[in-house]
């Protein structure tokens, strides 16, 4: 063995070959050659991320925009006093309250179109034109104005999804009429109005300002949206705080022993749990245990806190290490403290670092479900939520649902609800460069 | 940064204030339980919360054997006020609730469910029956005596009157209450049929539950998790597969799929509802007697369910796919919900 090692360390020297770079001709249009194979294949993954993000960008985008409009239908309603006020006496707010608005709506249907009248099927027909939901519009504006009561107005009313989805050329008239959701005679008298001027696309304002509806043309996603910002504001106030001490602690004055390395392995094995078992754990601890309310952005905040925190400390430290050493030293020579050091120096420096840390485990929160389905935000919310304890849901959950509902038009609401969530977070994303780039120029 | 970090501590600490200082009433009806009601009972938590005073009340869709875990943990406003289900409640989940201090429920029935087996309108109509749908979905078959594994890649090869086209079902998961339902009224009555397996239910009743209940796992059954649009999208795509879902997505859906017919009867809204569509099942919901008086809205919520203007003829749960009841039927639903929340002692149910 010493013997081999002496023999064939002696040849190495004795032979004192030099090795120059071969800089003949054709060596060098290979080695050309290959630089460009490289570039060429880097460019080409590039631009392969590129077209599949454009697919699926352009994907969801002709699929929903659609739905940022809906079409609304003008009728001659009669608000009359036998309807609403069907035992005579004084109008009072209880008794408008209790009132029968849809029978206005079927009124002024029937008025337009008295073919339909006998015939209990083209009646049914005839009503499925108009949003059911419609009647509460008559009734907010009769409580609001309770003169009304008595005179004849035009309202614009919300066709039913069915009937937008006509007016939006989603529904095939060739097909045979038992193979439609819109039957012949509707169709007719869709065209009638259409023909008459009485029906008008609208912005679709509820979408951006309602909660969530089992009928496509009521439903809106801003109670998600509102549940959203409630539970990343938790999950951003825990985990960010949390997670930065404890990466400065773990970078800049942790001893250097066992239990440390024991501590941080378990922290980089915590960023690969999958995330449904954060979502046991939140159940197990913070609803059985401490009995926090169900459904719950406080809750779902917490979940998400634990889940983000990993992926915080893990990017933080790497920050801090970055920070050059020299900075350390010259504040420390200066006769700065070691908290004086990482509050004054250490820390601002690593910042830009720490908040690309911080917006990537966010915008991982904000589309997460499966941890926020073992605390219950996988609800029906219509209500919009005020405090951090009322019921809410997030716009991740809000568009499974209604990927998830059998009615047609919560297709289009779907892919409309994913265009929210993804501005929602490139305006995430926006406002964690700003902050980058003020802490960038600062040092 | 020194202030910055006072601010954040300032913060947390109302944060922990607001967080002890909840709330311990609830004036919000919660419901959780079975994914096949939920959008009925969606409806009509909805009309309840926009046209009376009440709020909205709270509607999970947690599948109907957890909505039942949930229910059945105690009594109080931490815990759900009616669960959705689209099973009759088991005696060992009954006996949970009671362990639990939830003595007191009451049953109410909604209507009924079609379990559907559609398939694209590019190809023809099915005509299946028990039997053939047992030879093509189970695992294991009778063959000359003995039960081997499922060797049919076919419709052809099972009947003669099939189209030759190869077997690819897409069914719902394990965890579904549909599987649960398919398995017991189609499985079970396919495997009946065949005189072998006839004969093994008589003496080993659980060696008879194993082999209709195990679909086959050779990739000619395809487990879709529960979501019901994706089933129709891949129908479109595939002429040739059958997809098993309820009944409110054919209607939905008519112009892309046509259900298959079952024993020789179409899946219609009359069909399920006279009862002549074999495979149906009843939809209920539970709900806590204890928390009648303890949750505002709950007596006004289920009479709502059980309304007219919902399950009626032309009730808009009924417009929405829910097949409802007889009429005689849901009249004494209602009165038995009347005598209840009228009487101050709730009568106890099973």
């Amino acid at each position: 063995m010493n013997n081999t090692l002496s023999t064939s360390l002696g040849k190495s020297t004795s032979s004192k070959t030099i090795r120059l770079p071969d800089f003949s001709g054709p060596h060098l249009a290979k080695r050309y050659a290959s630089e460009r194979r490289f570039r060429i294949l880097g460019i080409s993954s590039v631009g392969a991320a590129g077209i599949i993000l454009l697919i699926l960008l352009s994907s969801i985008v002709s699929k929903g925009y659609s739905a940022f409009w809906l079409h609304k239908v003008e009728l001659n309603i009669t608000f009359s006093s036998e309807v609403l006020n069907p035992d005579g006496g004084a109008v009072e707010e209880v008794k408008l309250k209790e009132a029968n608005y849809l029978a206005l709506i079927h009124n002024a249907l029937k008025q337009k179109f008295p073919a339909a009248i006998g015939n209990r099927c083209k009646i049914r027909m005839l009503y499925g034109i108009i949003s059911p939901k419609a009647d509460l519009v008559l009734r907010n504006m009769v409580l609001s104005n309770p003169s009304l009561v008595g005179t004849t107005k035009t309202v614009s009313l919300k066709l039913s999804d069915d009937l937008d989805n006509l007016s939006k050329g989603f529904i095939n008239r060739d097909l045979p009429e038992s193979d439609r959701r819109v039957k012949d005679l509707q169709i007719d008298w869709y065209d009638q109005l259409k023909s008459e001027g009485h029906i008008h696309s609208v912005f679709n304002t509820d979408f951006f300002t309602t909660g969530d509806s089992r009928d496509p043309e009521e439903a809106g996603i801003y109670s998600a949206l509102i549940g959203s910002i409630l539970t990343l504001t938790i999950t951003l106030l825990i985990s960010f705080p949390v997670g930065v001490m404890a990466a400065v602690y773990l970078e800049e004055f942790a001893p250097n022993n066992r239990f440390i390395d024991f501590i941080e392995v378990n922290i980089n094995n915590l960023a690969a749990v999958p995330s449904i078992v954060f979502g046991l754990l939140g159940l197990a601890v913070f609803l059985n245990f401490f009995g926090l309310p169900r459904s719950a952005p406080l809750v779902g905040g917490l979940v998400l806190a634990l889940m983000t925190l990993p992926t915080i400390i893990i990017a933080a430290r790497s920050a801090l290490k970055a920070v050059s050493p020299s900075i350390r030293e010259a504040a420390l020579g200066l006769g700065a403290s070691p908290l004086q050091v990482v509050t004054h120096h250490v820390l601002p420096m690593a910042m830009p670092g720490i908040l690309t840390g911080t917006i990537i485990g966010m915008a991982q929160a904000l589309g997460e479900t499966a941890p926020l389905l073992m605390i219950g935000m996988v609800a029906f919310i219509v209500d919009i939520p005020q405090t951090f304890t009322d019921p809410a849901t997030v716009m991740s959950i809000q568009v499974y649902i209604w990927a998830d509902s059998p009615e047609r038009a919560f297709v289009e609401r779907t892919s409309a609800g994913i265009m929210v969530l993804l501005s929602f977070l490139v305006l995430m994303n926006a406002v964690a460069i700003l902050l980058r780039k003020r802490f960038e120029r600062r040092c | 940064m020194s202030l910055s970090f006072t601010k954040l501590a300032i913060i947390i600490g109302l944060f922990f204030i607001a967080m002890t200082a909840r709330v311990e009433a609830r004036d919000q009806i919660r419901i959780v339980g079975s994914s096949t009601v939920f959008p009925f009972a969606a409806l009509v938590a909805e009309n309840f919360g926009k046209r009376t005073d009440f709020r909205t009340p709270v509607i999970e869709s947690t599948g109907s054997g957890a909505g039942i875990k949930l229910f059945c943990q105690g009594i109080g406003v931490k815990y759900p006020d009616i669960t959705n289900s689209s099973r009759e409640i088991k005696k060992t989940e009954v006996a949970l609730c009671a362990k639990n201090g939830v003595r007191e429920i009451t049953e109410i029935k909604i209507g009924f469910d079609g379990i559907i087996l559609a398939n694209s309108k590019q190809a023809k109509i099915f005509n299946l029956s028990y039997k053939d749908i047992f030879l093509a979905l189970a695992k294991k078959i009778p063959f000359n005596g003995k039960l081997v594994a499922n060797p049919y890649t076919k419709w052809s090869q099972i009947n003669a009157y099939l189209p030759d086209i190869k077997i690819e079902v897409l069914g719902p998961a394990p965890t579904s209450g549909t599987r649960d339902a398919f398995v017991e009224q189609v499985m079970k009555t396919g495997a009946k049929k065949l005189e072998f397996l006839n004969k093994l239910s008589n003496y080993d009743q659980s060696k008879f539950k194993q082999i209709f209940a195990s679909m086959r796992e050779d990739g000619k059954f395809i487990e879709v998790g529960e979501n019901d649009n994706l089933i129709i999208q891949k129908l479109e795509s595939n002429p040739s597969a059958i997809g098993i879902f309820g009944f409110s997505f054919l209607e939905q859906n008519t112009d892309k799929i046509h259900g298959s017919l079952i024993e020789g009867i179409p899946p219609t809204f009359d069909s399920i509802a006279n009862g002549s569509y074999p495979i149906a099942r009843s939809l209920f919901l539970y709900i806590k007697n204890h928390h009648i008086d303890l949750i505002p809205g709950i007596k006004e919520y289920v009479a709502e369910f059980i309304s007219d203007e919902a399950v009626g003829e032309e009730g808009y749960l009924t417009i929405n796919g829910l097949i409802p009841l007889p009429e005689l039927e849901r009249n004494q639903v209602l009165d038995r919900w009347f005598k209840i929340i009228d009487s101050s002692i709730y009568s106890v149910e099973s």
